[in-house]
């Protein structure tokens, strides 16, 4: 078992003829995931390799049944493209853009408020459950099939290194997903950890935060409170400098809030297996997660 | 990216909202100039830097004279100023703003930022303003009034009485007061805020509302639509090397340590940086490269990093994945044959074909140091500084 992606999940990239577009879907492809349309308006009836091209949306659902949509739209288009989605009645929409206005998202958010689509990202890596379906951008040799753990983070490269050293401790994932750096995203850590608490496969969950925002706290009582499972915590930026932007939009501390030493004391009292060296959380999920 | 207060005064009286009378100065005698100009007394000198607490530095002078005006912009024109925002290597003040002294009855505190956790606009607004707002926060939530504005419906006029009443405003003041908040409100969103400060609103002794200060950061995601914001831009405000970097599509923060780091992946960056530190070493910088690296990044980022002088070794963690180590390694032997390498430099790398990546580094006959994973990379580079 799996969240939000399976092998039954039919995949639509938007933005499937640039250049980045192109090669994720082939990665895509080869990992075995389910491609069945790209949209590039104006291309519609060509093709990408095998895989058909539509011009929107709308008819990649209707033709070749997609449920799953993977975006590579730059950043002027992206919030547009996000939406198009959405009113094309896809299911779990993957952004994979970096760069997108936070005006642009707040009102994306706002509109799928109440609607059963899921939104990942945007500015993430996206979600893959190892051997079944990758919609993403992530490496998927480095992921090892079979579960029982999931794992969710803001990063990207971040997460690769987690998702390495599980793997090399012989402990395979369920799901891994990146809800992405930005201020403002469609899916957060509670909507991850509840689908991994009605999971029946996911025995453990990988949480991996950094600085800036109040996710990770809210994340924490939510575990404290709803969570079965045990939990391994990770948070970057214990060194970055207050009122610095590091990289991702999201990635700030203002103030006194934000910081990673405030998120690693509310993890700690929600009973989160910190670990506080990058380096050694392979072996501490071996002892947690036997 | 942040504005000057002279600015984003300028972008406010565009919007209609009032602010003081006056204008920028770009010396000493242009300030005695402005003052003139104003043809009332008192006057008012303010130091142009992006960080607050200028009034506790010096940096903000009250002239009751012109003589006065001008010993005051002999002051603070030119002088380093430091406050808890700059850091203590302070901030040399290039601008004056000159202005005219209000009669002031009461400060107050007023904000507009996104909340990122519920997609809304915030109003953040207080009777006790002139203070530091964290401060109030922490010591009378209650004197904090938040309205919070749905990004779809957008402002309505009760919003705008929330936040007129909210401020505790005397009646003939509150009409001008929804006013500005509606103008501003309008001024956030059109330009792409990701922050607008005024500490302080004030009310005046004849009842009108005034924005004495003014502080506006903008979302650099949008700044491609707004050109005449990216004019704004003021590249002395800013760390030359960060500068230079940004030319080069590079994430560069510079940092107090003496171990440069090179990785691809913010997130990744910071928990290097991290574990640098762990390993008893200080990171001289923060610098990602993009979640993709190629040899003219890596290039680059070593000429950035080894512009600071205090670098004394490397650590470079790039995370692969799909990328091939042996292409990685060749990429960085050749940026550092290029550079003219002078420090040692540890490599950790992940993706396929590492054992032929390592080899390439080793035979390279440079000092590029091969790591096995994370923990070894940050021992191996805290051992070199140390």
């Amino acid at each position: 078992m799996s969240i939000f992606v399976n092998r039954d999940t039919r995949v639509v990239v938007q933005g499937i003829t640039g250049k980045e577009g192109q090669f994720h879907t082939r990665q895509c492809i080869a990992y075995g995931t389910n491609v069945v349309a790209g949209v590039t308006p104006g291309k519609g009836g060509q093709k990408m390799d095998e895989v058909p091209v539509f011009n929107t949306v709308a008819e990649a659902v209707k033709q070749a049944g997609a449920n799953c949509s993977l975006i590579f739209v730059p950043p002027p288009f992206a919030a547009d493209a996000i939406l198009e989605s959405v009113d094309a009645g896809i299911d779990v929409v993957v952004a994979i853009t970096e760069g997108i206005p936070v005006l642009d998202m707040m009102r994306v958010k706002t509109y799928i408020a109440g609607k059963s689509v899921r939104l990942i990202g945007p500015n993430c890596p996206g979600v893959i459950s190892p051997g079944q379906c990758k919609v993403g951008i992530m490496p998927g040799v480095i992921h090892k099939p079979g579960g029982p753990i999931g794992v969710v983070s803001r990063s990207g490269t971040l997460t690769y290194e987690v998702v390495h050293q599980l793997t090399l401790q012989g402990i395979g994932q369920t799901t891994c997903i990146g809800i992405g750096g930005d201020p403002v995203n469609g899916t957060n850590f509670i909507d991850c950890l509840s689908a991994f608490e009605a999971d029946p496969d996911t025995k453990g969950v990988v949480m991996v935060g950094e600085i800036g925002g109040t996710a990770e706290e809210e994340a924490a009582s939510f575990i404290r409170e709803k969570l079965s499972m045990p939990v391994v915590g990770f948070i970057a930026g214990l060194t970055a400098p207050p009122g610095r932007r590091m990289g991702h939009a999201g990635a700030i501390i203002s103030g006194s809030s934000g910081t990673a030493q405030g998120k690693i004391a509310a993890m700690k009292e929600a009973g989160i297996h910190v670990c506080e060296d990058l380096g050694s959380l392979g072996k501490l999920c071996k002892k947690v997660f036997g | 990216m942040k504005i000057h207060e002279f600015q984003a005064k300028q972008l406010f009286a565009d919007y209609g909202i009032p602010v003081p009378r006056g204008r920028a100065a770009s010396d000493v005698d242009d300030a005695l100039e402005a003052a003139k100009e104003l043809g009332t007394l008192p006057v008012v000198v303010k130091a142009q830097i992006h960080a607050g607490g200028r009034g506790k530095g010096g940096g903000v002078k009250i002239a009751k004279t012109l003589d006065e005006a001008k010993s005051h912009a002999q002051a603070i024109y030119g002088m380093t100023l430091v406050t808890h925002q700059t850091g203590p290597e302070g901030r040399l003040v290039k601008k004056l703003l000159v202005e005219e002294g209000l009669n002031i009855e009461k400060e107050l505190y007023f904000s507009i930022i996104p909340d990122r956790a519920t997609a809304k606009i915030v109003f953040m607004v207080s009777e006790a303003g002139g203070m530091d707002i964290e401060e109030v926060a922490a010591k009378t939530p209650e004197k904090i009034i938040k309205v919070a504005v749905d990004p779809l419906v957008g402002i309505q006029a009760y919003h705008c009485r929330q936040v007129a009443f909210g401020l505790n405003l005397p009646a003939a003041a509150v009409k001008a007061m929804t006013a500005i908040a509606k103008s501003l409100f309008r001024l956030f969103v059109e330009k792409d805020c990701s922050l607008l400060e005024i500490n302080p609103l004030v009310l005046t002794a004849d009842d009108r509302v005034i924005a004495l200060d003014a502080k506006m950061s903008f979302d650099s995601n949008a700044l491609y639509r707004h050109p005449d914001i990216v004019e704004m831009r003021d590249l002395d405000e800013e760390d030359p090397l960060e500068v230079e970097a940004s030319r080069h599509n590079l994430n560069y923060i510079k940092m107090d340590g003496n171990v440069g780091n090179m990785v691809n992946g913010a997130g990744l960056a910071m928990a290097t940086m991290d574990i640098i530190k762990q390993a008893g070493a200080q990171p001289a910088n923060f610098l990602d490269v993009g979640g993709g690296a190629n040899a003219q990044m890596v290039e680059n980022g070593f000429r950035i990093i080894l512009s600071d002088p205090n670098v004394k070794g490397i650590l470079i963690n790039i995370f692969g994945g799909i990328l091939r180590c042996d292409v990685l390694a060749s990429g960085v032997v050749e940026a550092a044959t290029k550079v003219g390498l002078n420090v040692p430099v540890v490599v950790r790398m992940e993706g396929t074909n590492v054992d032929e990546g390592r080899r390439i580094l080793k035979e390279s006959g440079l000092n590029l140091i091969s790591a096995k994973d994370l923990a070894d990379a940050a021992q191996k580079v805290a051992d070199i500084v140390r």
